[in-house]
């Protein structure tokens, strides 16, 4: 049914990497990070700490592991608060569609889209105090009106297609016919959509936690770490180099996936495929 | 075409109403006392509550609403509970940082976006349109604080061309702001332009596969003849709506760079009132903000209105 193509391969391969290291860090972690050992820091690379030592002797390596983790565990929640918010609003937009509801929702949709987001944001999180926790509000809010607008666009053009009609017919209500129709007609498109909104998350939350308002200490994160970095470039380039690898790698990661899984799973493209 | 307009008109002035009650409940629930976090923890009761009559803070929320939004609507924006100066005036100064950031950011940004997406749409499926996607891809994938880290560390420490950080101030002569803004507005510019590269390309393989560009050719112009004459304008309609757009979030979502690089810019100044508790910049400021991204909103689609004829019917 998926057609492998490069842009695919190349983002399970990356995404693979990032998740890899979250999940083996669960279980096993090359060095202890909670203890500080200034005699061994800022050591280079070596085949003990294969991405060196930061600031306070920790090992970098670790650091990124446990980073993988926050960075990975908020933005997957932020789009989960995106996706069970926002497809059932757009499906429900969809279903009175014309209606004043479907006005409001989408008129919500326009506000939200309006903030700056990065403000709001930096609002939300200063207000609720800084934790991951307030980022993953801070950074889920904003993936509302964008899988409400998207589910409620493509479910608008399926109502106007024939199995639905003939549901409807059947004596369906709008409900049901949203749920065991449209929905599962939905689901290339919010997979790719989920992906996009995933490596923006890793974005948002490497910013947010860079100026502070992300994860606190001592929870590693790679935001925090080029936030720590930041002073010590002249000293020590890889300190900044490390982390921000690790984000670029992982948002490319999740980029291509995107755009591979879009080719891989659209309907109109596996059927010129089949032919 | 009136109907559109109005109906618009309507909604850009719903949404900003609709937005300055959204910003003023945020930050009314936002915890912590302006006045008692002035005055410090030793503070008397009778000290902080004269502080709060002084500032307004007494008054109940309503008409403390209205005198904000009447207030902006005259272009007063309050004094600051921190600075006790004018909050219009330091908003005044702190968009001379901004403003020319955003314009410098989106400047570049087109600079590198639109030649490098023509190219790859006309080299379409070879070699140089590969390549212009990979640089895209990575450019997306850069988050733009690290990259100024980065450029700090090679053009401010290590070969000293730059400052690595700083405003010097345009009193000190137009090259010296400039210089100052230079890194700063690379960072902003390098993930929008990939944005922008990709879709000018887009566009420009979109109108490509038109009838008329098919009839040019016929004609016996040359690929680059008709991409030069005939489908770039044509294809830049989609890339100046993203460039507007852009300019808002430039203006917006400079807060981070505005701390690598320690800039006096509005960014720093909401993230610093944040801080500080001082509400009445934080509304004012955040506000603007707002204004500007639905203001640039409200224009790029009553221009569009007025390019493209089908959008002109009332019907739609």
């Amino acid at each position: 049914m998926i057609k492998p193509n490069t842009s695919l391969q190349f983002g399970i391969l990356f995404c693979l990497a990032p998740l890899a290291m979250a999940t083996i860090s669960f279980f096993w972690q090359p060095f202890d990070i909670t203890e500080l050992n200034i005699s061994n820091r800022l050591k280079s690379v070596s085949l003990t700490h294969p991405f060196g030592t930061d600031h306070f002797g920790r090992d970098m390596l670790t650091m990124i592991m446990v980073g993988a983790r926050t960075s990975i565990a908020v933005a997957f929640v932020a789009v989960g608060i995106g996706v069970l918010i926002g497809v059932p609003l757009g499906l429900f937009a969809a279903t009175c569609r014309g209606s004043i509801i479907d006005d409001g929702v989408m008129r919500f949709n326009d506000l939200v889209f309006a903030f700056p987001s990065l403000v709001i944001a930096i609002l939300i999180t200063a207000i609720a105090g800084p934790s991951a926790f307030n980022a993953i509000i801070a950074i889920g809010i904003f993936n509302i009106p964008v899988f409400a607008r998207i589910s409620r666009g493509a479910a608008l053009s399926l109502w106007q297609r024939d199995f639905i009609l003939s549901a409807q017919v059947a004596g369906k209500t709008g409900f049901r016919i949203s749920i065991e129709h449209i929905l599962p007609n939905l689901m290339h498109i919010l997979i790719v959509q989920a992906t996009i909104q995933f490596s923006l998350g890793i974005l948002a939350e490497a910013g947010l936690s860079y100026i502070g308002l992300g994860a606190q200490p001592p929870t590693p994160s790679w935001g925090r770490m080029l936030a720590d970095a930041q002073t010590m470039v002249s000293l020590s380039p890889r300190l900044a180099i490390v982390p921000g690898i690790a984000i670029i790698f992982t948002v490319l990661g999740l980029n291509l996936l995107g755009d591979g899984l879009r080719d891989a799973l659209d309907p109109r493209l596996r059927g010129s495929i089949k032919k | 075409m009136i109907n559109y307009f109005f109906r618009r008109l309507f909604t850009f002035v719903l949404s900003l109403a609709l937005a300055s009650i959204v910003i003023f409940s945020l930050v009314e629930i936002a915890p912590g006392d302006p006045a008692s976090f002035m005055l410090g923890i030793n503070a008397q009761a009778d000290t902080i509550a004269a502080l709060r009559a002084e500032l307004g803070l007494d008054q109940p929320k309503l008409s403390r609403y209205l005198a904000w939004i009447s207030g902006m609507l005259t272009g007063d924006f309050g004094i600051s509970y921190t600075y006790r100066t004018n909050v219009t005036e330091m908003v005044g100064d702190r968009l001379w940082v901004s403003l020319p950031l955003a314009i410098y950011a989106l400047f570049l940004s087109t600079v590198i976006a639109i030649p490098t997406g023509v190219y790859a749409a006309a080299k379409r499926g070879k070699t140089g349109d590969f390549t212009v996607i990979s640089a895209t891809q990575i450019g997306i994938a850069i988050p733009n604080f690290w990259f100024a880290i980065i450029l700090v560390g090679i053009f401010a420490i290590k070969l000293q061309w730059f400052s690595a950080g700083g405003f010097s101030g345009w009193q000190n002569g137009m090259l010296n702001g400039i210089t100052s803004l230079t890194l700063p507005a690379l960072a902003l510019a390098l993930p929008q332009a990939a944005i922008l590269s990709r879709i000018m390309r887009s566009a420009l393989i979109e109108t490509l596969g038109e009838d008329y560009i098919r009839t040019a050719r016929a004609k016996g112009l040359s690929s680059w003849q008709t991409i030069w004459g005939h489908a770039l304008r044509n294809a830049l309609i989609p890339v100046l709506t993203i460039i507007g757009l852009q300019f808002s979030f430039l203006l917006a979502g400079a807060i981070i760079i505005e701390q690598v690089f320690y800039l006096p810019g509005l960014g720093r100044l909401v993230f610093q009132a944040i801080t500080q508790r001082d509400l009445i910049v934080v509304e004012s400021v955040v506000m603007l903000l707002v204004f500007a991204v639905i203001l640039v909103n409200f224009i790029v689609d009553i221009a569009y209105m007025l390019v493209d004829p089908r959008l002109r019917q009332d019907s739609i």
